[in-house]
């Protein structure tokens, strides 16, 4: 009989290693393939700060010279979500780069219809590669899908060499090369390494706060090894993503039995079968972290997952579910902690679930705030104020 | 809700040689090989479906379907389970490194590709948001928020519509006070997307499931696209 050490599991540690990835480290192909003229790769900038990833490889994010790809549905139905990641660099001062010459990656639309294709998917990431690019900036990806399906288009392109040739004629046609980034950077990894110094500024006090984490499907689920992972996290055993940064902001995060389940955003069913979005998402997210946990607030990092789990508690009411959990991004945590108006700069109006008893108790006085917000959209009405501004927002 | 029976053949008016032709064009997909590596029939993909839990649906019977070449089931499947995938690729935890929900996808692309009754239908409602992500280059867009389209998101919806202007004015970063789009888009953007769709196959696409949906993109694009200079835009 072979006599085995027998470790038990919470004794030991998960310690990744890189030589020994079951898979290619792609940046490796990159360099490589523009070794040999086939495409350009835009460098990470000079600034940046390294993270681990699944099977141990360091990524590196850039603090600065950041190309912000926003994201549709946050932009457009909770733009207080983009508005918190602006702000946070611009509080730290950094240089950053707010597009107009960017489309929405339409993989939303590719997911829920299939009225694309390979090659229309990756000409519309490389545009988007090649503008930031142009202005010499390095792409930080707001939305969880758009993140994960470049990751998918960086990899087909890397490996169908018809589709590169394909997509670098089209680009031809554009007058564009056929550029990709060294590392596929979604916000919340630029906000993870972020965590300290956003802990140095932090103004409010959150250890009185549960928090329970979801995180995106197509953030860890695909092209997996390209996520952050963290041994001090989960054991590594999950991604950090999220956790990590609430965990430096002092906040508890409470685990529960369904955190590796979707939120139920499906894509289609969201626009045209909310059905299943709203029955899986209070289901099998909001009920279970409300038995388990009971937390103050679930924090997620994508436009759809916000989407899901806060809109569908409303139906939920009616039927008498487990719901009233509000529902923020890290971005709006993270200002938040530093400072930032909950109205002005996190625009929690446009958030559905109530909030107000967890902004309440951080101790914010949230009625003279919504006066603040109001008094400012009250000169907007009358005309005396076209816009409101970043000093504005700060007053 | 209709259980899906796969024990009958239900298409049985369209030919076997139809049904294999499609499934010819879905594994000469380049991702193909990627996607399917055989089935353990073990239901770790089921555990972590959500459609799974809902639908009648299961991304082990997609696997075993495409594994087994079983044309007529694959074709069934094609005509009805394929749009109760949420595209989470939850099922990507698969032990023998299948992606059903990729096999889906591409199972999905040639329902459309081909104009099939499945792809129509799935698509019946759907059109205005085609439109908009092809159209303006955002997905969805502030204007959207209407209480007729989102009864079920409560009357915080009434409130968003009602100050909506307003509200977007006050949003501090300038790419965002837009109501039609999610930011401001640089007309030169918008042709370089157009462009796209139409050198890639995308605008013949859509003309095989939304003749109508065509019509009105063509209208929109052309009009765009001659103001830019663009009178031929043949690719090949
Ligand atoms: S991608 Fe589709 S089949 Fe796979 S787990 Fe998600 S819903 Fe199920
Ligand atoms: S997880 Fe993979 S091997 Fe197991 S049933 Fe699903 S597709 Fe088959």
């Amino acid at each position: 009989m072979i006599h085995l050490p027998v470790v038990k599991a919470t004794d030991r540690k998960f310690e990744a290693d890189p030589d020994n990835a079951p898979t290619e480290d792609i940046r490796e192909e990159l360099f490589q393939l523009e070794k040999e003229g086939e495409l350009e790769v835009i460098r990470v900038p000079d600034n940046y700060i390294e993270l681990p990833t699944k099977y141990g490889r360091m990524k590196k994010i850039p603090v600065e010279k950041t190309w912000h790809h926003k994201s549709c549905g946050q932009c457009g139905h909770i733009p207080g979500y983009s508005t918190s990641i602006f702000w946070l660099n611009r509080q730290f001062g950094l240089d950053y780069y707010d597009p107009t010459d960017q489309t929405s990656c339409t993989a939303w639309n590719y997911y829920a219809s299939a009225t694309s294709n390979p090659e229309a998917q990756a000409a519309v990431a490389i545009r988007n590669f090649a503008a930031a690019d142009e202005v010499g900036y390095f792409p930080l990806i707001h939305c969880g899908t758009s993140f994960g399906h470049y990751k998918e288009v960086r990899h087909a392109l890397v490996h169908q060499h018809d589709l590169r040739r394909k997509v670098k004629k089209i680009m031809e046609r554009l007058g564009k090369k056929l550029v990709i980034p060294e590392e596929i950077v979604h916000y919340s990894e630029w906000v993870l390494a972020m965590k300290d110094r956003i802990a140095e500024r932090q103004e409010i006090d959150m250890s009185n706060i549960t928090a329970t984490v979801h995180p995106a499907c197509h953030y860890h689920k695909l092209i997996e090894e390209d996520a952050i992972y963290d041994s001090e996290i989960y054991g590594a055993q999950r991604t950090a993503i999220v956790t990590g940064t609430l965990q430096a902001l002092g906040i508890n995060v409470g685990d529960y039995s369904t955190w590796f389940d979707c939120c139920g955003f499906g894509f289609r069913h969201i626009l045209v079968s909310r059905d299943f979005s709203r029955s899986f998402s209070v289901q099998r997210k909001i009920e279970v972290m409300k038995e388990e946990v009971d937390p103050d607030i679930v924090v997620t990092h994508d436009t759809g997952c916000v989407t899901t789990l806060d809109q569908s508690q409303f139906a939920g009411r009616a039927h008498d579910k487990k719901v009233g959990l509000p529902v923020m991004s890290d971005s709006q945590v993270a200002a938040l902690a530093m400072g930032a108006h909950p109205y002005k700069v996190l625009q929690l109006h446009w958030h559905n679930t109530d909030n107000k008893p967890f902004l309440r108790k951080l101790g914010l006085d949230i009625d003279k705030q919504w006066a603040e917000f109001q008094a400012e959209v009250d000169l907007i009405k009358a005309g005396k104020k076209e816009y409101m501004t970043w000093e504005d927002a700060d007053k | 809700m209709m259980a899906l029976d796969l024990s009958q053949n239900k298409h049985a008016d369209v030919s076997y040689e139809e049904k294999e032709r499609l499934f010819e064009e879905v594994k000469a997909d380049e991702r193909w090989h990627h996607v399917l590596y055989g089935c353990y029939e073990c239901g770790i993909c089921v555990a972590a479906c959500p459609s799974a839990r809902f639908y009648d649906f299961s991304p082990r019977v997609i696997a075993q379907a495409v594994a087994r070449e079983d044309i007529d089931l694959i074709y069934t499947l094609m005509s009805d389970s394929i749009w109760d995938c949420s595209q989470c690729f939850s099922c990507d935890r698969c032990p023998r490194q299948n992606s059903p929900g990729q096999i889906i996808t591409v199972m999905r692309e040639v329902a459309v590709k081909n104009g099939l009754q499945t792809a129509k239908d799935a698509l019946q409602g759907y059109g205005r948001i085609i439109y908009k992500i092809m159209a303006t280059g955002s997905q969805v867009s502030p204007d959207m928020l209407q209480p007729d389209a989102f009864p079920d998101w409560g009357t915080h919806v009434y409130e968003i519509a009602e100050n909506l202007e307003e509200w977007r004015r006050a949003l501090p970063p300038e790419t965002l006070h837009t109501t039609e789009t999610g930011w401001k888009v640089d007309q030169k953007t918008i042709i370089e997307l157009y462009l796209i769709w139409h050198m890639t196959g995308v605008m013949d696409l859509i003309e095989g499931v939304d003749e109508g949906l065509f019509m009105i993109l063509v209208d929109v694009m052309e009009e765009r696209l001659e103001e830019a200079g663009y009178d031929d835009i043949t690719f090949d």
